[in-house]
């Protein structure tokens, strides 16, 4: 069996595995369990963790934005979804609001309310898609001729300009000026926020493993021996933008889901570290790094460390030591060790089946020895 | 014009006290051309220490005492977190300095609970009220700006005519050919860090009697409008960051006073994106040429 052959049974025996895992956790826990919490916030954190490293890790950009078009997916969903009867509750401070349609309801209108819902659901999240990739194509024309910290604050900065449009009240008719966008229809179960983050991520590995991922690592590798060999740099680089800028509007709109409620506040660049840090731990330049990351970094943060806040940890209570807080303290000194010793994180820049390359080269050392 | 005053005022306190901030990011741009984003969150820090440390002892002991440990922690941060990078790639550098940011800010926030601690008048004399022409503020106002012009003059001097001043510049033009010459490049840098540290608890101190609370992310929005103010003055030149800081001050202030205060945020980062465009080395810096 050649070896191609093997990573992708591999690799589809790793994700049907996942599936199965995700649909049981489904069918058996109800849909308030940690599990399912657990397992949403971190698909959508994987997909924004993923987008980013298309940037920053394969295509050598160091953007801080990720934030700012997360929130502009984010809007644009709870916008276009929040049911016309609610609007009137939502908006109440702006009459109702200025958009009087809802594309779950439009949908539903002809497709009939469950698949109509769903469809609707889905367009709303790819405008929020096309509305951050179109902002980022837009932004990108001045900031994409700065180079590596230039262009981390400048892109810092737009997104903090995004979040001081989105809660100025003049424009409250539709984003709800500082008020919380809310009642809008979400996904319960887990697997289809799944699903959809695990379409998304394998459209960004298809890309990385094409032509453009190619130019995209070379840019990465070396400006001007890449520009030599005849890439494009301005359009190979805005492209790398707008499409990562796109996924992160997608993850955007899919965090609203997990949420319930969207407000300016959660989209601070505190939200942008956060990601980056876990691109970190996964490996900077490689996808199942990053969602290896998302995964451990949620259950860590959400599930597995929660003692250390209430007061007892691995059965040891000391409620003056384990208090509010202690948790994150815990986790961003592993976080700095990292950071500073292990910079290649768990998985360096090699993908999953990968790992399956290792094996094979030790077997061949072994058989050459005897 | 009357009712501008003001904000006129408070417009110059806040660049000074921004101006104290941004030295310390042009300083370390200069020597490491690292933007150390932990540079507000050790402003943060120094107003935390002094609200715990003048709650607690006289106003004499506890300013020192600020002093004294945002000066460790600017070095600490430089030892613990920097110098194992010496030789990675810069953007191990920026993500390392984004860490430690997240660190402090969680470590801040496990010690104070989460809750803003308020700010009870720690320094007697200088936050009672005076009047300038007809407007009441704080005696900090007048004396922000006061304080910043003699804390810059002092630094210009160390720079220019003392020996670690001269090292530094070494430092800031080749970092190699310094250390071929025989200066000791850990003794400078730590030094940098030292003077940003110094610079930027006396400008908490004074930025937060003007305020009710210290909250744990207090320091991220006067940091990155420090830097922008850096940014702006021509990072790595000192009279640039003063100036670009005292620009910044006065026009937030100004567009609060004309009604458009969720925008003066918004403001300084459109500063920061025209002149990245328009002049990227800023009002003062030094043209660099790219070498391949």
């Amino acid at each position: 069996m050649t070896m191609q052959k093997k990573k992708t049974i591999f690799t589809t025996v790793v994700l049907a595995a996942l599936l199965a895992a995700c649909v049981i956790v489904d069918l058996t826990l109800p849909s308030f369990h940690i599990a399912v919490t657990v397992i949403k916030k971190a698909t959508v954190y994987a997909l924004v963790a993923a987008s980013m490293n298309l940037l920053n890790g394969f295509t050598g950009l160091f953007s801080l934005g990720q934030a700012g078009f997360m929130l502009l997916g984010a809007y644009a969903y709870g916008v276009l979804t929040i049911p016309v009867a609610k609007r009137a509750s939502v908006y109440q401070y702006f009459d109702g609001g200025a958009i009087q349609f809802s594309l779950p309801e439009i949908f539903a209108g002809f497709l009939g309310d469950g698949v109509g819902g769903v469809v609707g659901m889905l367009a709303a999240l790819l405008v929020g898609g096309i509305l951050a990739a179109l902002m980022a194509y837009l932004i990108g024309l001045p900031v994409l001729r700065l180079k590596s910290d230039y262009l981390a604050i400048a892109t810092l900065g737009f997104a903090e300009i995004l979040r001081a449009f989105f809660q100025w009240n003049a424009l409250g008719p539709i984003t709800n000026g500082s008020n919380l966008l809310k009642s809008y229809p979400t996904f319960s179960k887990a697997t289809p926020y799944v699903v959809l983050a695990g379409v998304m991520i394998a459209v960004i590995l298809l890309l990385i493993n094409s032509t453009y991922g190619r130019a995209f690592k070379a840019i990465r590798d070396d400006e001007v021996a890449a520009e030599a060999m005849g890439i494009n740099l301005a359009r190979h680089k805005r492209l790398a933008f707008v499409i990562s800028s796109f996924f992160a509007g997608i993850g955007g709109g899919m965090m609203a889901m997990y949420m319930g409620t969207i407000a300016a506040a959660p989209f601070k660049s505190s939200l942008t570290y956060e990601i980056l840090l876990i691109v970190v731990i996964g490996g900077i330049g490689s996808i199942s790094g990053s969602v290896i990351a998302s995964f451990l970094y949620i259950f860590s943060s959400e599930w597995l460390l929660r003692g250390l806040d209430s007061g007892e940890f691995l059965g040891i209570s000391a409620p003056g030591l384990f208090k509010n807080g202690f948790r994150m303290a815990v986790f961003s000194v592993i976080i700095m060790v990292i950071v500073l010793f292990f910079r290649r994180g768990i998985m360096g820049d090699k993908e999953l089946p990968d790992l399956l390359d290792r094996r094979e080269r030790k077997h061949k050392k072994e058989a050459a020895g005897k | 014009m009357q009712e501008m005053f003001p904000y006129f005022l408070n417009g110059i306190s806040v660049g000074g006290q921004y101006a104290l901030i941004a030295i310390g990011y042009t300083l370390v741009y200069g020597i490491l051309r690292l933007i150390n984003f932990a540079h507000g969150d050790v402003f943060m820090v120094a107003g935390l220490v002094m609200v715990y440390a003048t709650a607690s002892m006289p106003f004499y002991i506890a300013l020192p005492l600020v002093v004294l440990a945002t000066v460790v922690l600017g070095f600490l941060i430089e030892r613990v977190a920097y110098k194992p990078l010496r030789s990675a790639p810069r953007m191990s550098l920026m993500i390392s300095a984004i860490g430690v940011s997240y660190l402090i800010q969680n470590m801040a926030f496990y010690i104070t609970g989460g809750v803003p601690q308020p700010v009870s008048n720690p320094i007697p004399w200088i936050s009672e009220n005076v009047t300038i022409l007809g407007a009441s503020t704080k005696r900090v106002t007048i004396i922000t700006p006061i304080l910043t012009i003699l804390l810059v003059v002092a630094l210009v001097y160390l720079i220019n005519h003392t020996k670690i001043g001269m090292a530094m510049r070494a430092a800031a033009k080749d970092f190699e050919t310094a250390q071929l010459m025989g200066i000791k490049i850990n003794k400078v840098i730590s030094m940098t860090f030292i003077i940003g540290s110094f610079l930027a608890a006396v400008g908490s101190m004074l930025y937060f009697t003007n305020y009710p609370s210290v909250a744990i992310t207090s320091g991220g929005m006067p940091g990155l409008k420090a830097f922008v103010a850096a940014v702006f003055g021509g990072i790595g030149s000192i009279p640039g960051a003063v100036v670009g800081a005292f620009i910044i001050g006065l026009c937030e202030e100004v567009i609060k006073g004309l009604g458009y205060t969720t925008f003066s945020d918004a403001f300084t980062f459109a500063l920061l994106i025209v002149v990245l465009c328009v002049k990227p080395t800023g009002l003062f810096g030094e043209k660099v040429t790219d070498k391949v």
